[in-house]
């Protein structure tokens, strides 16, 4: 393509994309003044879920086509910074947009493993595989494995790998989708997935790569706008200074100052944490002679119980002065009590788990690996080590983050586009954190201390809500909220940071849709490398490769049209929770793809044999442990070396790296023609260069 | 097709400044998060500097390690003609 074309395309996307930001932006301020006006919140809500879904299909009309190197790679042209803002949304899902700021509230240091691994990776990206991957210039990234390493079997096992992964991680993303559509619109779960599933569908069913490039610029916009204007407007409430990232190292000595007074029983405050917390203690004291009845006794105890509850309803209701309130309480203890032995096992084990968290002192947010002793602390450095390393090596191998490297212009604008990547990503990551801090200062200062007469208008909204995202409960009956009495689910905090800070109602719709941008961004990326692997991979490469243009692209779309429904079926059968996908998708991701790409591109002597078995042997190392260690399945077997189940990776990725290394030196060097292509790899122009067709 | 040796050259700076820079990415991710313990009585505008390295100093240098690899390798590329003529 020649400079001038190039450059004027340039120069329309700036100013189409100015455009769209200053319309964005006039949209809020209109539905603002709307909200002034007196329409309702639920309006508001429909309005501006509606209208973003219908802006990202609209982008997907306008960005359709029928040219197979437009819908694999849209048509390898666009510029570095807007591949970065692409990768940006991608990249950031809705655990990253919704879910981490809550990890980093309630497991302080510790949750910044996340970050640091989030970001990190994309040293691993752009120094270790993006130019070279773009170098080489395929589709899929399953089409590297294939010809560095020659045959089918790579390319099989890299395809089976890609799909796993990605299904994994396709799966949280629509869960997301359904969770903030339901809650902001009041339409039910099912209904909320299949409907963000429709604006994806159009979007990269029309147009492939190319409307999936462009709408996720566009949900990028979207996206660290709602979340930055309410972080940024939280920092100027507490400090007066209007950059977060500067202005919370003082509000953290704030909250470890407070940390300090609630840990300290000898003040005021103090002395009522710790009668709060004597009160967890002893609740958890009786459900653990509960439980130790219950193993002595079997199921007669749990008769006895049931009988001794039932008669105390029957004791309150014959006497005359007996308090409704309380009636109703025991009557819903009869209620609730457990009807069998495995269940009430359950039940009580997590009562006393949560009470036993309840009955601790505050934990400090910014100390590292806290822990009562020096075993707990070095077990604690060693997990979060790995999880970094996992997190990491995932990033660098998630083969819907490297695909979108094939679809720049050039070597040199992949390297430049992996710099405006972590830019744009960096930018939520280090917001995220100081969002933790003044949410945090808000909760120690403001909420704590307050009396239950006058709770912050915000807490009983979200209490009425969802009790597992907000709810405090006057433990001791003194009026006044102690921090023990709060209970905060991690997604509360970005949800409800517009109403900590005081901000209209527009706001928190504008934070839903960011949430839902980032989902359906992230989801609209990992769809098409499912089907891309399908209909290129195995169809195209394997199947028929003289299939025609039209069949072609008819079959990736007819797949990609498959793999959603059966996406959102799963999805809708709500399996496991989010963090646990998301982990076990990194996790994959690393283990199978990282070793045999990295050393396919720097180790010439990696050949076929190697990277079979380090891609199976990784692969399975890392499945083999999720499987005995995750409480999902049902194993739990001892973990191995203390590493706990999320990083399952770290011993995938050893196990491909040796895979891949012995493998190779134990058969012959790959032949003349494969060097040569890693050569060609590895020089952005070679004379005698091989041209990657797009037809 | 034969390499020649300034090509051979090129690998090798390019594999330098590869090693460089993952050895700082190594350092700033697993060598200060070791010490992690150990850096938190240090303030670093006013945050611990253990909990400022994590939350902040590492991203920094992250982006300006790759933002320094483009750059360099822009160079590189000029320097052995490698560098791709039509754009």
């Amino acid at each position: 393509m020649a400079a001038p074309g190039q450059s004027r395309f340039v120069s329309q996307l700036k100013r189409y994309y100015a455009l769209y930001t200053g319309g964005f932006i006039g949209f809020v301020v209109l539905l603002s003044i709307l909200e002034q006006m007196g329409v309702p919140n639920k309006m508001l809500g429909y309005i501006f879920l509606g209208v973003t879904v219908l802006l990202y299909a609209g982008i997907g009309i306008l960005s359709r086509t029928s040219d197979v190197a437009e819908y694999y790679v849209a048509g390898r042209r666009v510029p570095a910074f807007f591949n970065g803002m692409a990768v940006g949304a991608d990249w950031m899902s809705a655990a990253s947009f919704i879910g981490l700021a809550g990890t980093l509230y309630l497991s302080g240091y510790d949750g910044l493993a996340f970050v640091l691994g989030w970001t990190g990776g994309f040293v691993l990206v752009a120094l270790l595989l993006a130019p070279y991957l773009r170098k080489f210039g395929q589709y899929t990234i399953p089409d590297f494995l294939g010809a560095r390493y020659g045959g089918n079997i790579p390319r099989t096992i890299g395809v089976f790998a890609a799909i796993l992964c990605s299904f994994t991680y396709v799966i949280a993303q629509i869960y997301g989708v359904g969770l903030i559509t339901s809650r902001f619109t009041g339409l039910d779960f099912g209904t909320g997935v299949f409907v963000g599933l429709g604006s994806i569908l159009v979007c990269s069913f029309l147009g492939g790569m190319r409307a999936v490039t462009w709408t996720q610029v566009a949900q990028y916009v979207i996206l660290i706008l709602a979340y930055m204007i309410p972080v940024i407007w939280l920092s100027v409430k507490h400090t007066g200074n209007p950059i977060p990232q500067i202005a919370y190292g003082y509000v953290l000595e704030k909250v470890t100052a407070r940390e300090q007074v609630l840990n300290d029983p000898s003040t005021p405050e103090g002395a009522r944490e710790a009668e709060v917390r004597s009160i967890f203690r002893q609740r958890e004291k009786t459900v653990r002679d509960h439980l130790k009845a219950l193993d002595a006794e079997g199921e007669s105890y749990l008769a006895t119980e049931k009988a001794r509850l039932v008669k105390a309803v029957a004791d309150l209701q014959a006497r005359q002065d007996t308090d409704p309130k309380v009636l109703a309480a025991a009557n819903r203890a009869v209620a609730d009590f457990p009807p069998d032995a495995a269940t009430a096992r359950k039940k009580w084990r997590r009562e006393a788990e949560a009470d036993r968290e309840k009955s601790g002192p505050v934990m400090a947010h910014a100390e590292p690996f806290a822990g009562p002793d020096e075993a707990t602390r070095d077990n604690k450095r060693k997990n979060f080590m790995a999880l970094v390393l996992c997190l990491m090596v995932g990033t660098a191998a998630l083969p819907h983050i490297l695909m979108r490297f094939y679809t720049t212009t050039s070597v040199r604008e992949a390297r430049h586009s992996v710099f405006w990547s972590l830019f744009f990503i960096s930018l939520l990551y280090l917001t995220a954190p100081a969002l933790a801090v003044l949410a945090k200062y808000d909760v120690y200062t403001l909420l704590v201390g307050s009396s239950f007469s006058e709770l912050p208008s915000w807490v009983s909204a979200w209490a009425s809500v969802d009790k597992s995202l907000m709810s405090v409960t006057d433990i001791n009956h003194d009026g006044i909220v102690q921090l023990a009495e709060v209970t905060i689910g991690g997604d509360l905090i970005v949800l409800a940071t517009p109403e900590i800070a005081g901000l209209p109602y527009v706001i928190t719709a504008l934070v839903a849709a960011g949430g839902l941008a980032a989902a359906l961004s992230t989801a609209d990326g990992l769809m098409l490398t499912i089907s891309n692997s399908l209909s290129h991979d195995v169809y195209y490469k394997m199947i028929d490769p003289k299939a025609p243009t039209g069949r072609r692209l008819f079959i990736a779309k007819a797949l990609l049209l498959g793999v959603a429904v059966f996406a959102a079926y799963i999805t809708s059968l709500k399996p496991g929770h989010i963090l646990f996908l998301v982990g076990a998708a990194f996790s994959l991701a690393a283990s199978a793809f990282f070793p045999a790409l990295a050393l396919g591109i720097f180790w010439k002597r990696a050949n076929r044999t190697g990277a079979v078995l380090g891609m199976l042997g990784g692969l399975f190392t890392c499945m083999f442990y999720m499987y005995i260690t995750y409480p999902f399945f049902g194993v739990n077997a001892p973990l191995w070396w203390d590493i706990d189940p999320i990083s399952a990776g770290i011993f995938g990725i050893l196990v491909g790296f040796a895979g891949v290394i012995a493998g190779s030196l134990l058969t012959a060097a790959p032949g003349k023609d494969l060097q040569n292509l890693v050569d060609q790899v590895r020089y952005p122009s070679l004379d005698g260069d091989f041209k990657p067709k797009d037809h | 097709m034969q390499l020649k040796d300034r090509h051979k050259q090129y690998w090798r700076q390019n594999l330098h400044l590869t090693g460089v820079l993952l050895a700082i990415w190594f350092v700033v991710t697993f060598v200060v998060g070791w010490f992690a313990r150990d850096l938190q009585s240090v303030t670093f505008l006013g945050f611990p500097l253990s909990f400022y390295m994590s939350a902040q100093g590492a991203l920094l240098i992250y982006v300006a390690l790759v933002g320094y690899y483009a750059y360099r390798m822009d160079k590189l590329d000029r320097e052995y003609e490698v560098h791709e003529r039509d754009q």
